[in-house]
């Protein structure tokens, strides 16, 4: 049996992670991964919580979250494609005609 | 050790390296490749938390569907495009890895005070996953949470249209709308 | 297995009524566009409005549920908070469509999506403010954010595609965050049931670190949402850059039911805890009001103004948090219904004197507006009265019912920040009437003259002059709705 808290530390280290390459990252799609890595982390927590409480909910949450992700990044990836197509560029910071 | 732990002990580093390797990439591609690897590990994690059809889902949606999506999005737009990684603030980066760890630290010291360790020795796959693990879910998802199931697919419907209403070329040019732009 | 599913609850549709109404209309405007691309986008109008005014039937309806608290499994409250924050929440939607078909018939940019995506947009935020399990909350949150990210970039110009991006990639980065929360409280409780998180959190069940956790990563997912320092930084941008009728929509929607939700979360499951989510509440609200108030001041475009002033307010409506129980609620819920009808009002001007597109947004072509048309300076006169907090407007009342349950619960001291700020505010929303009426017009350029939207900008007017001078005739109605039953 892996301890509760080992799960949580390692999830809150790839949470950590995907908040820093948000904050970091200036291609789009990079800052897109990055949350993805943090939906990720999410589910790990909601999976470790579910085996924790002896309660599937957490497991179907996951299965929600998933969905949600597939969703988001099908409409982030059509954003970045339509930036792309008017500016030639999808660096975030180059993005600049509203202050950032 | 129990092969559970020696799999986490196995695998834990990889993922954070993957995903920690991810972030310092020039190439959006090579980005892409080490996500995919920290998404491979988490299936694994998942398989020894007890949830082998959440291992499935996320080998064939996250790392097959939607992994397969970004590669395309970035061979669409040039994968021979590098980015520089200069810091956009100065000092930001030891700052928020101070910070970071610090979220992490916090996060294990209160599950540890205020969970203890585990909880019962009873076994997750005698307990819940009887009859197996996918029908454990459906019998919760087809019952108590069969509502914000149908809510999803109103999620979908939506993802839908906008790819509609945001691929689609626009009538009037980009020049023009560039030029109204600036007025 | 068979009997598992036999010893069922019954399944009751009614209190998603409002919602299957809105989706199913949604749906039949959807295909009807698609099978017809010539129908008129009148008819698509009068079709999306039916559909707003039979959920609203609905939701009417169910003010007198006599049945369980809950329904489907715990997953929808049946309240009269609901109802209320639903009723409202479509009188906004039907604001934004009728201003959304005035607008891109005149820009040129008509797209039939409009109205289903309003409306899916609106069927997330009725469902949000009914929701009773965070999964639940999670999902209606997301509707409700991928339809505005697009309507943000329904237009080709590119601020507005830009400011589609700033929204997706700083909303999906907050839903992160909020998802963590909810990650937490279900870890600490075991449950994502509000009700069943409340019990375990006052029986002590819990792990009280965990929730707490929750509460400050929830915190961070709802302050994105509602538009509060320190997490305001896309709210200017997006306002902006969006089309001005998908910016009142979106202003005064996703506050409604974002506070909505915030409101159902912190009183229900987190209430034992309401001492130390206050201080937290607490602290938000002051900077909230004091950095929105401070910021308008040096804005040169009146979006930009407004959208910091729509922080601002959002802070407002935290003070009244800090007064938890039943005053709290009602002062809350009669200023969003203030600040929905003015940031409506005021947007609505907005529209009409930028006449086509999102020309003359800049302060300085306000210059003179009187010169040009008495009705639309008189009726922004009204809204910016009201965004101040002058009699008789509705606004006063909203902000004097605030800072009365705020003190009732000793929190003078935010009471003083908030009244500081209101003067501070004051400032600039008297610059823009000065602008208008004391100085000359820059250019000749005409705003748009066309009489429907100007009945449809009249209805907030009447609204906000109604509701400040005989405030009773909802304060009777929202005193009923604040009590959340679960």
């Amino acid at each position: 049996m892996i301890r509760l808290p080992l799960v949580l530390f390692f999830s809150a280290v790839l949470f950590s992670t995907g908040v820093y390459g948000v904050l970091a990252r200036r291609n789009a799609v990079l800052v897109l991964m990055s949350i993805e890595l943090m939906l990720n982390a999410v589910n790990v927590n909601l999976v470790a919580f579910s085996q924790f409480w002896h309660d599937i909910t957490g497991q179907v949450f996951a299965l929600f979250v998933i969905a949600v992700a597939a969703a988001e990044v099908g409409i982030g990836l059509a954003i970045v494609i339509l930036i792309y197509r008017n500016r030639e560029t999808i660096n975030v910071d180059e993005v600049n005609l509203l202050k950032w | 050790m129990a092969p559970d732990q020696i799999v986490f002990w196995v695998f834990a580093p990889v993922s954070v390296g993957s995903a920690v390797a991810m972030l310092f990439q020039r190439n959006a591609i090579h980005a892409a490749l080490f996500l995919i690897v920290n998404f491979f590990t988490l299936a694994v994690f998942y398989l020894v938390l007890g949830a082998p059809f959440l291992f499935a889902v996320q080998i064939i949606v996250y790392a097959g569907a939607i992994m397969v999506l970004f590669l395309f999005v970035i061979m669409l737009l040039g994968v021979d495009r590098e980015e520089s990684l200069v810091e956009r603030l100065r000092g930001q980066r030891p700052l928020a890895i101070v910070l970071g760890l610090g979220l992490a630290a916090e996060i294990f010291v209160t599950a540890r005070a205020s969970l203890g360790l585990a909880r019962g020795p009873a076994n997750f796959d005698e307990t819940v996953n009887v009859g197996g693990n996918a029908q454990a879910l459906s019998h919760v998802l087809f019952r108590d949470y069969f509502l914000p199931f149908e809510v999803t697919s109103i999620l979908l419907i939506v993802a839908a249209i906008a790819a509609m209403v945001l691929a689609q070329r626009r009538e009037r040019t980009t020049v023009e709308a560039a030029g109204e732009a600036e007025v | 297995m068979l009997a598992q599913f036999l010893i069922h609850p019954p399944i009751q549709l009614g209190p998603i009524g409002p919602e299957l109404v809105l989706t199913g209309t949604a749906i039949v405007v959807l295909l009807g566009a698609a099978f017809n691309p010539r129908i008129g986008h009148s008819t698509l109008l009068l079709v999306s409005l039916l559909g707003l005014a039979g959920a609203a039937l609905v939701s009417i309806g169910l003010w007198d549920w006599g049945g369980e608290l809950t329904v489907l499994a715990g997953m929808v409250a049946t309240d009269r908070f609901a109802v209320v924050a639903r009723l409202i929440l479509l009188g906004i939607a039907a604001m934004g469509l009728v201003y959304g078909y005035h607008y891109f018939r005149r820009s040129g940019e008509a797209r039939a999506e409009f109205y289903p995506l309003v409306l899916f947009a609106t069927a997330g935020m009725t469902l949000i403010a009914a929701a009773a399990d965070l999964i639940l909350v999670f999902l209606a949150l997301e509707i409700l954010s991928l339809s505005l990210y697009v309507l943000t970039g329904i237009s080709a110009r590119l601020s507005s595609v830009e400011g589609s991006m700033k929204y997706f990639l700083l909303g999906a980065f907050s839903s992160a965050f909020f998802l963590y929360g909810v990650a937490m409280a279900y870890g600490a409780t075991g449950s994502t049931r509000l009700s069943a998180i409340a019990h375990a959190l006052a029986g002590q069940t819990g792990s009280l670190g965990l929730a707490l956790a929750a509460v400050a990563f929830l915190g961070i997912g709802f302050g994105f949402k509602v538009a509060a320092v320190p997490f305001h930084m896309w709210t200017p941008d997006v306002y902006q850059g969006a089309p001005t009728p998908v910016t009142a929509f979106m202003a005064a929607g996703t506050k409604v039911a974002a506070f909505a939700a915030l409101i159902r979360v912190l009183e229900t499951s987190f209430q034992p805890l309401t001492l130390d989510w206050t201080p937290l509440v607490w602290t938000i609200a002051a900077v909230t009001v004091v950095a929105g108030s401070l910021i308008a001041i040096a804005q040169t475009d009146i979006k930009r103004m407004l959208a910091y002033s729509s922080i601002a307010h959002a802070g407002f409506v935290l003070i009244a948090l800090t007064a938890a129980g039943q005053d709290g609620i009602s002062a809350a819920l009669f200023y969003l219904l203030a600040y929905a009808l003015m940031v409506l009002g005021a947007f609505g001007v907005v529209m009409l004197v930028s006449a086509r597109g999102e020309g003359r947004t800049s302060l300085a072509s306000y210059a003179g507006l009187y010169r040009r048309s008495r009705l639309l300076a008189g009726l922004l006169t009204l809204f910016l009265l009201s965004l101040a907090g002058i009699p008789p407007t509705a606004g006063f009342i909203a902000k004097v019912n605030v800072f009365r349950a705020a003190v009732a619960a000793g929190h003078w001291p935010l009471v003083l920040v908030g009244v500081l700020a209101s003067v501070v505010a004051a400032f600039f929303y008297i610059r823009v009437m000065v602008l208008m009426y004391m100085q000359e017009p820059q250019d000749d350029a005409e705003p748009d003259r066309s009489p429907w939207p100007r009945v449809a900008v009249a209805v907030p007017a009447v609204l906000t002059l109604l509701f400040g001078v005989f405030p009773g005739i909802v304060l009777g109605v929202l005193d009923k709705a604040a009590i959340l039953r679960w």
